[in-house]
């Protein structure tokens, strides 16, 4: 019981990236796909930072005082993948955009047929 | 100058591109976008040269001293993958001069040169550097403008591949993410060569078990293994000319490399090879990937289509060779993955020119092409003889270095499988061959006549290397051969 609870940020992590997939295999409708995509690279920020935590830890700062501090690389690995996510999610939104003005619609079913139909009659 | 080379060779086409944004007039664009490539190509040389005749070379970015900085690192390896990606992006620069103008509006053309641009700094950085999470970096900077340049295709289907590509692309980067922050929790360090050093006293620990797998599947994504493949045929299907042409020769290249520098240079040959069932799992995949690509390529009603089914076939031979594992088997991974470049370069670009002329690339566009594009369809059939690895050619080097190290590793059914799906790739070549030799021509549907001359000068540049590859093949035997013992750890 110790070991699931001092881990809880390991379980909180698994469950986001598997929401965050699922939500991307199970749903047609390609906004919310987008959501899960979102959810699924959060799970990762939480997977490098919480680790970088250390209880009464401080920022790096190298005084007499401070003994324990946290490892500030995690954040800055994340905020660049903070940055990628952001970049990915608008250019996933402006397609989603341009395939709304192409079909009509934004579910991927309704896409599907739309396509197939033309193919048929040529 | 000549010392900051490694990172030149990144940053001055990224520079490229805002730049190119700013000016937006197409000509100046493309005359910077050719200048950038250019560069290029010509530094991806003289490095290459400088590894072949020093040795691999260590750039500290800002001069911080790894692991601490961020090392740029050019071995045997990535030399050659460097001189491919550069090499074909400089080809196709030409060739987007006239493609460009004909597939998309105007105002377009100064955005296309800057994701073109950015693209090619992406998947250069993601050879070049020693970093793993810089990888990351670099593959998301050429992922994202690939999507872009995917949905720059004329067909609303384009939208869709871009999307597609979108969710399967994010999710193949994530999971390489995961990986390497697993790792990090191991090792505390990113710097690949750091990790290949403190790995081994983790050797089969369950997150380093973990990370394999999230950057085995991750990576498996980006290259389109089989069955992770299924956002590649619509993307080049539907993607502009000039972008299928170059991301079917460098993007999928790039990513195999990336898993090659995991498998070898940083896990190790030992743990992967020898202590797990990472390449029986890879034989299993590549087997399926060559034979059913290789069937559903027959059956395909568009040209393009067709060769986009084929290249997830011939993406099955390169992780064939991965699989097998011995020298001549990573010889002709490396081998193939440069070799299967040109030659698919060359058939997308040819490809090119009839959808500009025809209007389209099915099957019922190309009869009687021969007759009205001989010079394209000359160039296809050479171009697909070198597809099919005839002797003479740079896809027999290639295959016949599959066969040697299959035989090599005792896997007789390996080689005569590698034979025998040859065959099938004869089958849909002769499908263009009929086509356009011996089928009437549609009088509705005649092409205008030949495609413009700079689209064919760049095409039979790329048809020209399919054969020099397959005769002279000093540089390239070689090149791959050193990339192999490199990873084997035979040479330092």
């Amino acid at each position: 019981m110790d070991a699931f609870a001092s881990h809880y940020t390991y379980w909180v992590t698994v469950f986001l990236m598997a929401a965050g997939l699922y939500i991307m295999i199970a749903r047609g409708n390609l906004v919310k796909k987008l959501v899960g995509l979102g959810i699924f690279q959060t799970s990762v920020y939480l997977l490098y930072i919480a680790p970088g935590k250390l209880i009464g830890g401080t920022a790096p700062i190298v005084a007499e005082a401070y003994k324990v501090y946290s490892n500030p690389l995690p954040h800055v690995l994340i905020l660049t993948a903070i940055v990628v996510g952001i970049a990915t999610l608008a250019l996933g939104l402006a397609i989603v955009v341009r395939i709304r003005e192409a079909y009509g619609s934004i579910e991927e079913d309704d896409i599907l047929a739309l396509d197939a139909e033309p193919g048929k009659r040529a | 100058m000549l010392e900051h080379l490694p990172a030149l060779q990144v940053v001055v086409p990224l520079a490229a591109a805002p730049l190119i944004v700013l000016l937006r007039r197409p000509r100046v664009a493309w005359l910077l976008a050719s200048a950038a490539a250019l560069f290029a190509f010509v530094a991806a040389l003289v490095l290459a040269a400088e590894v072949a005749s020093t040795g691999a070379i260590s750039y500290h970015l800002g001069s911080w001293p790894p692991p601490w900085g961020i090392e740029y690192r050019v071995d045997a390896l990535s030399a050659f993958v460097l001189v491919l990606v550069a090499g074909v992006g400089a080809v196709v620069m030409p060739y987007a001069w006239r493609s460009i103008p004909a597939e998309l509006p105007r105002d377009q053309h100064y955005l296309f040169y800057a994701l073109q641009c950015l693209c090619l700094a992406g998947l250069l950085g993601m050879t070049i550097t020693g970093d793993a999470f810089n990888v990351f970096v670099f593959m998301e900077v050429a992922s994202l403008s690939m999507y872009v340049l995917i949905a720059l295709g004329r067909d609303r289907r384009a939208l869709l591949a871009a999307y597609q590509y979108l969710i399967l692309g994010t999710i193949g980067a994530t999971f390489y993410v995961i990986g390497v922050g697993l790792l990090y929790l191991l090792t505390g360090t990113l710097n690949i060569a750091d990790l290949a050093q403190r790995l081994p006293e983790l050797a089969g620990s369950r997150p380093a078990l973990a990370a394999l797998a999230f950057i085995t599947v991750g990576v498996s994504l980006k290259l389109a293994l089989f069955p992770l493949h299924l956002w590649l045929p619509n993307a080049y299907a539907y993607a502009p000319s000039v972008v299928t042409a170059f991301l079917a020769a460098t993007a999928t290249k790039v990513s195999v490399y990336v898993l090659l520098r995991f498998y070898f240079g940083v896990f190790g040959a030992r743990q992967v090879v020898e202590s797990l069932p990472v390449t029986g799992i890879l034989i299993g995949l590549s087997v399926v990937a060559i034979v059913t690509a290789s069937l559903v390529a027959l059956w395909q009603a568009d040209f393009k289509r067709l060769l986009a089914y084929s290249s997830v076939a011939q993406i099955g031979y390169i992780t064939l060779g991965i699989g097998i594992a011995n020298e001549s088997g990573l010889t002709a991974t490396v081998l193939h993955l440069f070799n299967h470049g040109v030659t698919k370069g060359a058939l997308f670009l040819l490809v090119g020119g009839i959808a500009l002329r025809a209007g389209g690339a099915g099957f019922e566009q190309l009869r009687g092409l021969g007759r009205a594009m001989p010079l394209t369809s000359l160039g296809i059939t050479l171009a697909g003889l070198s597809l099919i690895g005839v002797p003479g050619t740079a896809g027999f080097i290639s295959k016949w270095y599959l066969v040697l190290g299959a035989l090599q590793a005792g896997q007789w059914w390996l080689a005569a499988l590698v034979v025998a799906t040859s065959l099938i790739a004869v089958a849909y070549v002769w499908r263009f061959v009929e086509a356009a030799y011996l089928s009437a021509p549609d009088e509705r549907s005649a092409p205008a006549g030949e495609a413009p001359r700079v689209m064919l000068i760049a095409s039979w540049l790329a048809v020209g290397a399919c054969f020099w590859f397959g005769i002279d093949t000093a540089y390239t035997v070689e090149g791959a051969r050193r990339a192999a013992l490199f990873m084997l750890g035979g040479l330092p």
